[in-house]
């Protein structure tokens, strides 16, 4: 962040105030007491700590929050919306700005998160209800790309030799799960739901 | 004793050791547990991520559907639950009408109904009342007449088995989501394994995150945060570490070989289901089974301590 931030910024209203129309949160309340960053077991693999998030979404840097590591390796662990003794729901702003890099076409720099959300939906989308969880291995191996990078840096064996394990130890089924009844309805609900750009 | 069961995905097949032995000790301690029908996918970590209305629409067709049976729900995974609880929480809270009028007009127009005056009607039967408790798994087990079920049939207590207890994220947190009385240090779980016998030792990891959720997308980083719980579990003096989640599971099992290979540090924690620890002192023969379905083998831990043969 230091680096990236040695200019001074130009607040620009607009992101603090869209999130506190939409989602009725308000990172105005920050007074940057860092608490959410002191607790987050993430911030080793964040290029900005969530306080700064915070900080930098109030000032409406889209730019720099948008195309963030930090967004997309949040794992959504709750601690810092559980600690904010402001009662700002930290780990709900980090999803929102994720809805909202990928609805405006951001340039996603950790590709196999987000790959591996919208693989998760399209299976349970394609499978009528419930998550197939040998799909989503197939899926997210031939979706998240550099099939040839991985067979070269011995992930794909990696990720191969699990799937047989989980085979051979009874924890892989094979058949796919049951669809619900009402198939159209159930459908209806994804349509709102069209996040990925494919 | 009745309650609605709502499995999630994964009990289905990478959790079926997890699944069977709720199953199993469900049996036998005179709980009906009673799968609620044609239930659907939570959404996940995914839909939160993505979607904000996919992540509250996905549970609330659940809830709806455990809501007309009209038994409390109880829920084992741990991810199920959150969510669960999340849309719990607007349907009963002050976006209520504004959330229920969006995911209505959807399941309206496929139903072939108006959407608007007209709809009414049909649109009031289904709001959610919140007459059933959402019930994680683990706080159900551990209700006072459930431990006094348990205690009263225990054959083998553990003794001598040294264990942590590892909570996990989102069955604690946030707690306005969840309602847990104690997010920061809970301690249902330990009090259940110190009522089979065995030991549970302090340790401030209880609550931390392991990562789960980025086990596939990014396996680097659970690599570091699950070899650090590892560490802290060790340093706890535990043998093996207790959970009550399968995505907590899985990712402390799974990966326990490849994080020794990589920290070059031979690592040995058999993970287990907190039901898996109550099937065993309760002497429930399905036991073995459950336990040969895990990466880390806890055979040889608890045949050293004599508790399996
Ligand atoms: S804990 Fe809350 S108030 Fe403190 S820095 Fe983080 S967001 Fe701001
Ligand atoms: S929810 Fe995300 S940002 Fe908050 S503490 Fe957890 S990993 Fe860090």
């Amino acid at each position: 962040m230091r680096e990236l931030l040695s200019e001074p910024l130009s607040p620009k209203p607009g992101l603090g105030e869209q999130l506190l129309d939409e989602r009725k949160i308000s990172v105005f309340d920050c007074y940057q007491c860092r608490k959410c960053s002191a607790g987050c077991p993430l911030t080793f693999a964040m290029d900005f700590y969530p306080h700064e998030i915070i900080r930098l979404t109030a000032l409406g840097q889209e730019d720099l929050v948008l195309e963030s590591n930090t967004i997309w390796v949040c794992a959504s662990c709750q601690t810092c919306t559980t600690r904010c003794p402001n009662d700002i729901d930290i780990a709900a702003v980090m999803d929102y700005l994720k809805e909202r890099a990928i609805a405006t076409h951001r340039s996603i720099p950790q590709k196999n998160v987000a790959t591996f959300h919208q693989v998760f939906l399209d299976d349970v989308r394609l499978s009528g209800g419930r998550l197939h969880e040998a799909l989503l291995l197939r899926m997210y191996t031939s979706r998240s790309g550099g099939a040839m990078a991985k067979l070269v840096n011995g992930t794909f064996m990696g990720d191969l030799k699990l799937g047989f394990e989980l085979f051979r130890k009874g924890r892989l089924r094979l058949k796919p799960p049951q669809r619900v009844r009402d198939i159209d309805e159930f459908m209806e609900l994804f349509k709102k739901a069209k996040v990925w750009g494919e | 004793m009745k309650v609605s069961y709502y499995p999630g995905c994964s009990l289905e097949s990478t959790a079926r050791d997890y699944a069977e032995s709720i199953q199993g000790i469900a049996r036998w301690l005179d709980i009906q547990l009673e799968e609620i029908d044609d239930w659907s996918c939570c959404g996940a970590t995914a839909a939160h991520s993505l979607n904000e209305f996919l992540a509250l629409a996905l549970p609330t067709r659940n809830l709806l559907l455990a809501e007309a049976v009209g038994l409390d729900v109880v829920v084992p995974c741990a991810l199920c639950f959150n969510r669960l609880k999340s849309a719990e929480k607007v349907l009963l809270g002050p976006e209520a009408a504004q959330f229920e009028s969006r995911y209505l007009t959807h399941i309206a127009q496929v139903n072939g109904l108006e959407t608007g005056a007209q709809s009414e009607e049909p649109i009031k039967n289904r709001i959610y009342q919140g007459k059933i408790k959402i019930w994680d798994l683990l706080d159900y087990l551990t209700q006072e007449a459930v431990l006094s079920r348990i205690t009263a049939k225990i054959k083998r207590p553990l003794k001598g088995l040294k264990t942590v207890c590892y909570y996990g994220c989102l069955v604690a947190r946030p707690p306005r989501v969840t309602d847990a009385q104690q997010c920061e240090d809970p301690t249902n779980m330990d009090r259940l394994v110190e009522v089979l016998g065995a030991q549970a030792y302090p340790w401030s990891y209880k609550t931390d995150c392991c990562g789960a959720g980025l086990a596939v997308s990014r396996p680097d980083i659970i690599d570091t945060l699950v070899q650090r719980l590892y560490e802290h579990a060790l340093e706890a003096e535990a043998e093996c570490i207790v959970v009550s989640c399968q995505m907590c599971q899985a990712n402390l099992d799974m990966v326990q070989s490849r994080i020794s290979h990589k920290f070059g540090k031979h690592y040995y924690l058999p993970v287990l289901y907190f039901t898996e620890l109550i099937g065993l002192a309760l002497g429930h023969p399905g036991v073995r089974t459950w336990l040969k379905r895990h990466f880390v083998n806890p055979f040889p831990l608890l045949m050293r301590k004599g508790l399996l043969d």
